[in-house]
């Protein structure tokens, strides 16, 4: 039997939808048994929402203002002290996951594989490598704890209404004072959040100008969508990094992709290949956005945006 | 601070469109174009930026991989590094051994910084910062967009999902650079020919008595499943009535 700790993304008070999505993953695996574990400064809030997901059989808590910011380097000693009797630990291959999972492996003496995709049996997985150009199967050694990423965008999160019974535990682990937190700055936005929005409309280096992107906003906000950005645009300054969409940005699987004045480089067609459709609007009829795109509409994106806008 | 340590790795460059070879045994290398991991030029360009402002004394380019890396780290001494090591090894170890390797550097060079990408773009690992930053046991500070020093600390901005973080961590610590840390430098060609008179140095990965410890297998490899090619429309009309087809509007 495969015994599987999650280890709960959370902001201090609701956990990452990234988690459901983490614990589906973990499903995949037979005859398994998920625990989550949550570290934080007050507990109870993110562990009733972890308990309440289909899968899961117990949620721990650790409970420490030290575990107030998710610094991997405080978490990291407590994890691995927690991680004892687990066969395998799973974090999501967000920021949070991808700061904190490699330090755990190498405390516990074992490598990390980064973004599962799909699950082939309790040690043997697929992730992509190059840009997802190459998909590449590895088997983990049976004898050691497995520590993963989870490609979140590879997971439907599962259903919730469980009520699994949480249990607060305690840990000894040094705490090391070397690293402090000193601020977080939130993009502002009430648009849905990139990663679970069920529409995103994104723009790119054709949209020329900061201003010009307030087209992409009135799309967006028509259809209640998030806003995402290539490379190209973030670098251009025209948004804030958190919305670039890729491989070194978000990975992303909404209902529907509309890509605006995005030439399609591997690197962004990466990020959104799991997508449900993705509509492509590009001047350039050779854009290779276009042989990814299910539906592609070739012309002048300052004409048609405003009038598809319009049209909803 | 006296030393900075970056870690360059020698990747397939950016813009090759890799192929999966036809047995499925690995990726196809041969006659393919390699580079500097773009994330590890950024890493450099930040520690040369720390030195030339004079934060630092003196800049070191590590890499682990064959005789070839040496392109790589020369390309490092042109863009301004002091000087380079190559831990060789004709195997491509993973990344746990690299974190190791790179910590017996570290211990002999005893570096108040290191700063390498936030991963690379062959394997999308991005592992090698922290796993050395946790043997090590100092601070890591990933996905770094600035970094402030302040005597014997450094408050690195970091580049997360929700916007940015600032942490502050006591040197020395691993810093892993994001792509909007900096824009590396073009390297002009008498820095090439100088570079060509900077030492650089060859230890054998094998003499660093690192532990590969439990192995992960790499079993296939393979071409991630296309999307089917889909359709053109004329105008904003149909676009608009594709969308209702698939329920999405």
């Amino acid at each position: 039997m495969s015994r599987i700790l999650v280890i709960a993304e959370h902001d201090g008070s609701t956990l990452n939808a990234s988690i459901a999505k983490t614990v589906a993953c973990a499903a995949q695996i037979e005859n398994a048994e998920i625990d989550i574990l949550v570290l934080a400064d007050t507990a109870a809030p993110i562990a009733a929402e972890a308990a309440s997901l289909a899968s899961v059989s117990r949620v721990l808590t650790i409970e420490s203002a030290a575990n107030a910011h998710s610094l991997a380097a405080l978490l990291a000693p407590q994890i691995v002290a927690a991680a004892q009797n687990y066969t395998h630990v799973f974090g999501p291959s967000t920021t949070f996951g991808k700061d904190l999972m490699p330090r755990v492996a190498a405390l516990l003496g074992v490598n990390q594989i980064s973004d599962i995709m799909s699950v082939a049996g309790s040690h043997e997985f697929k992730r992509p490598i190059y840009a997802g150009n190459v998909v590449v199967t590895l088997r983990a050694p049976a004898d050691a704890i497995v520590v993963a990423t989870v490609r979140t965008a590879s997971y439907k999160a599962v259903e919730t209404g469980n009520s699994a019974p949480i249990e607060s535990i305690t840990v000894d682990a040094d705490l090391p004072t070397h690293t402090r937190f000193v601020e977080a700055q939130a993009g502002s936005s009430d648009r849905p959040d990139l990663q679970t929005a069920t529409s995103v409309v994104a723009g790119g280096r054709a949209l020329g100008s900061i201003d010009n992107f307030d087209l992409i906003y009135s799309l967006a906000d028509k259809l209640g969508a998030g806003v995402g950005a290539s490379r190209a645009a973030v670098d251009a300054g025209y948004v804030a990094n958190e919305l670039q969409v890729g491989q070194t940005g978000k990975i992303i699987a909404p209902d529907l992709y509309i890509a605006v004045g995005i030439s399609g480089a591997i690197q962004h067609v990466t990020g959104i290949k799991d997508a449900g459709t993705i509509v492509a609007i590009n001047k350039d009829e050779e854009a290779p956005i276009f042989e990814i795109a299910d539906i592609g509409l070739a012309g002048d994106l300052f004409t048609i945006v405003p009038e598809l806008t319009e049209a909803l | 601070m006296d030393k900075i340590l970056v870690g360059l790795k020698r990747v397939v460059d950016y813009n090759v469109r890799v192929r999966v070879k036809s047995d499925g045994s690995g990726v196809e290398t041969d006659g393919v174009k390699m580079s500097i991991n773009p994330f590890d030029e950024i890493a450099l360009e930040e520690a040369l930026r720390i030195k030339e402002s004079g934060g630092a004394n003196e800049v070191i380019v590590v890499s682990i991989g064959t005789s070839e890396a040496q392109q790589q780290l020369r390309t490092g001494l042109a863009m301004g590094a002091d000087r380079a090591i190559l831990i060789a090894t004709d195997d491509a170890p993973d990344v746990l051994s690299c974190a190791r390797a790179l910590l017996e550097i570290v211990n002999r060079e005893t570096p108040d910084l290191v700063i390498v990408g936030k991963q690379a773009i062959d394997d999308d690992n991005a592992q090698t910062g922290q796993m050395l930053a946790a043997l090590w046991g100092r601070p890591q500070a990933t996905c770094a967009s600035n970094i402030e020093l302040d005597g014997d600390k450094a408050i690195v901005t970091r580049e997360i999902d929700i916007g940015t973080e600032k942490i502050e961590v006591d040197l020395p610590a691993v810093v892993t650079a994001d792509l909007r840390l900096n824009e590396p430098r073009y390297v002009k060609l008498p820095d090439i020919m100088k570079a060509k008179k900077k030492p650089l140095d060859e230890i054998a990965f094998a003499e660093l008595g690192v532990d590969s410890g439990p192995q992960i297998a790499h079993s296939s490899y393979e071409p991630p499943e296309g999307r089917a090619k889909g359709v053109m429309v004329d105008n904003v009309q149909d676009l608009v009535t594709a969308l209702k087809d698939r329920g999405l509007l």
